[in-house]
């Protein structure tokens, strides 16, 4: 039997393949089927349901790193979340890094590394919990319940890009609403493209100010270095804004939800367990079903012959349970050494932003859970809405109480 | 080629700087061993034949290495 029926029927393509498990049973753990593909066959030939396009799926540890590290798997690739856009080969917009290859990407990332050391950041971490106070205290005022998503775990990070970038106060709230719509997954195409042209313009006129008047936040040093275009630097901006701001607020809300099923690993963070970001990173694996790429050539991954032009996706979930990675993977243990996971990537594009969700998510979780010790759901555990095929896993809100 | 090298001791560690994505994995791992350039945020190797003690440290650093820019001997 092939061990991923279970995840539905075969493709109504035509093709007669099994589809990619894509539905999470709970929302916290890898889509059923996964793990059994990842034993019996780690590499295999399926097709998306969501757009129909046949690709090879990549499920375990050791064939994910090695298929995100291979320089022939290219990152130039756009769609494959529904049948209007399926999984394409891609020119991206100058400045956007993320769907480049080497050596453009190297380009661009090489211009940002020094600005996002462990160093770097370790230095913004007053002003992470300067806003992470500010918005307890805006939370402690309302009535109960609070929606933790809405009052907390979205705003922290987009106000903490803010910072960042060097956003002015007075501009924060308006551009807060746009960024919220413009990766806003429910948002219509209509919403979202009015949002991001707002953003866009947003982030224009903070371009232009800046070029008057460069300050020391990301943006005034990058025009003071001088390499980039301001059609790059906003380009660059929305990347940073659309990579850190869904990201993180999914890993807020879903985090809290998971740490209130572990009271145990709960109390633990609250008391400050050093690894438990990538733990929780590792455990929930919120970036899953979005990481395609494209064979540039012939190749072979796991005794498979992939042709040039092929598509590939790695399943970041199904690798951080493999049980190559870690003893016993599907325990949340946040005491546990920091493990090889694959939450933030792997390869030449592992997330350039890392150490900045390290560090909100241990500043903003252990903060949130000594503040309100009696925190606790509002409706119970299981009723709690879940994005569903959602490019980034996560809660559509939290109401909590305390 | 930018690879800096130690030939003494028990443990050589080498870095890549041309293929080092600087995701600080290294620096998490091994803080004694390797820092992140202030210029240009890339791997600096501080101490290219750690203590014995920090063997382990600077094993996890190079299988956590999105890139594969560190090498141990
Ligand atoms: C909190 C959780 C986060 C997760 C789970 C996450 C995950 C990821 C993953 C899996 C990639 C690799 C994408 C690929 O290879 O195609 C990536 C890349 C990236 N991330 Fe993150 N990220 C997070 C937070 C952030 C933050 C806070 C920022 C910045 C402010 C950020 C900025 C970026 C950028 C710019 C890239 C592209 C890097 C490149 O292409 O070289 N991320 N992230
Ligand atoms: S872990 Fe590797 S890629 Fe990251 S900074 Fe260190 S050497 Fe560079």
């Amino acid at each position: 039997m092939d061990p991923g029926s279970s995840s539905g029927p075969a493709s109504s393509s035509g093709s007669g393949l099994f589809e990619v498990p894509i539905r999470r049973a709970c929302p916290f753990d890898p889509p059923p089927g996964l793990a059994g593909l990842r034993a019996a066959e780690p590499i295999t030939r399926r097709v998306m349901p969501l757009d129909g396009t046949e690709l090879w799926l990549v499920t375990s540890h050791d064939l994910v790193r090695r298929m995100l590290a291979d320089p022939r798997w290219s990152s130039t690739v756009d769609g494959g979340l529904s049948p209007e856009q399926p999984l394409h080969m891609t020119q991206p917009e100058p400045g956007m890094f993320l769907s480049m290859d080497a050596p453009e990407h190297g380009r661009y990332r090489r211009m940002l590394t020094a600005h996002f050391t462990v160093q770097r950041m370790n230095r913004l971490r007053p002003r992470i919990e300067q806003i992470v106070a500010e918005r307890l205290d805006a939370m402690e005022r309302l009535p109960h319940p609070v929606d933790l998503v809405a009052e907390f775990a979205l705003p922290v990070p987009s106000l903490v890009i803010c910072e960042l970038l060097g956003m002015p106060y007075e501009d924060r709230a308006e551009f807060q609403e746009a960024a919220r719509t413009g990766v806003d997954m429910t948002a219509s195409p209509e919403q979202s493209d009015a949002a991001m042209a707002r953003l866009g313009a947003h982030l224009a006129k903070l371009i232009a100010a800046k070029r008057e008047e460069p300050d020391d936040a990301l943006i005034g040093e990058l025009i003071r270095e001088g390499a980039l275009t301001d059609g790059e630097l906003v380009h660059i901006s929305i990347l940073l804004l659309l990579a850190g701001h869904e990201t993180t607020a999914n890993m807020l809300g879903l985090g809290t939800l998971l740490l209130l099923h572990h009271p145990d690993q709960l109390a633990l963070v609250r008391e400050g367990a050093p690894g438990a970001a990538d733990e929780l990173l590792r455990y929930l694996s919120i970036v899953d079903l979005v990481m395609f790429r494209g064979a540039k050539e012939d190749l072979t991954l796991g005794g498979r012959e992939i042709r040039a032009g092929e598509f590939g996706l790695a399943s970041l979930s199904a690798a951080n349970r493999d049980p190559a990675l870690c003893e016993d993977p599907d325990r949340l243990d946040v005491t546990r050494p920091k493990t090889a996971h694959v939450a933030l990537g792997f390869g030449p594009h592992q997330c350039l932003g890392q150490n900045l969700a390290r560090l909100e998510l241990e500043i903003a979780l252990q903060a949130l859970l000594r503040r309100f010790p009696g925190l606790r759901a509002a409706v119970p555990l299981d009723e709690v809405p879940v994005r569903e095929n959602a490019a980034i896993h996560g809660l559509h809100s939290l109401p909590v109480t305390w | 080629m930018s690879a800096v090298e130690a030939t003494a001791g028990i443990t050589v560690v080498t870095v890549n700087r041309e293929s080092c994505c600087g995701a600080g994995q290294c620096v998490l791992a091994a803080p004694a061993v390797f820092t992140q350039s202030e210029e240009d945020g890339l791997v600096v190797l501080l101490d290219p034949d750690p203590p014995a003690g920090l063997r382990d440290a600077v094993r996890r650093a190079q299988s956590h290495c999105p890139t594969r820019s560190i090498t141990v001997r």
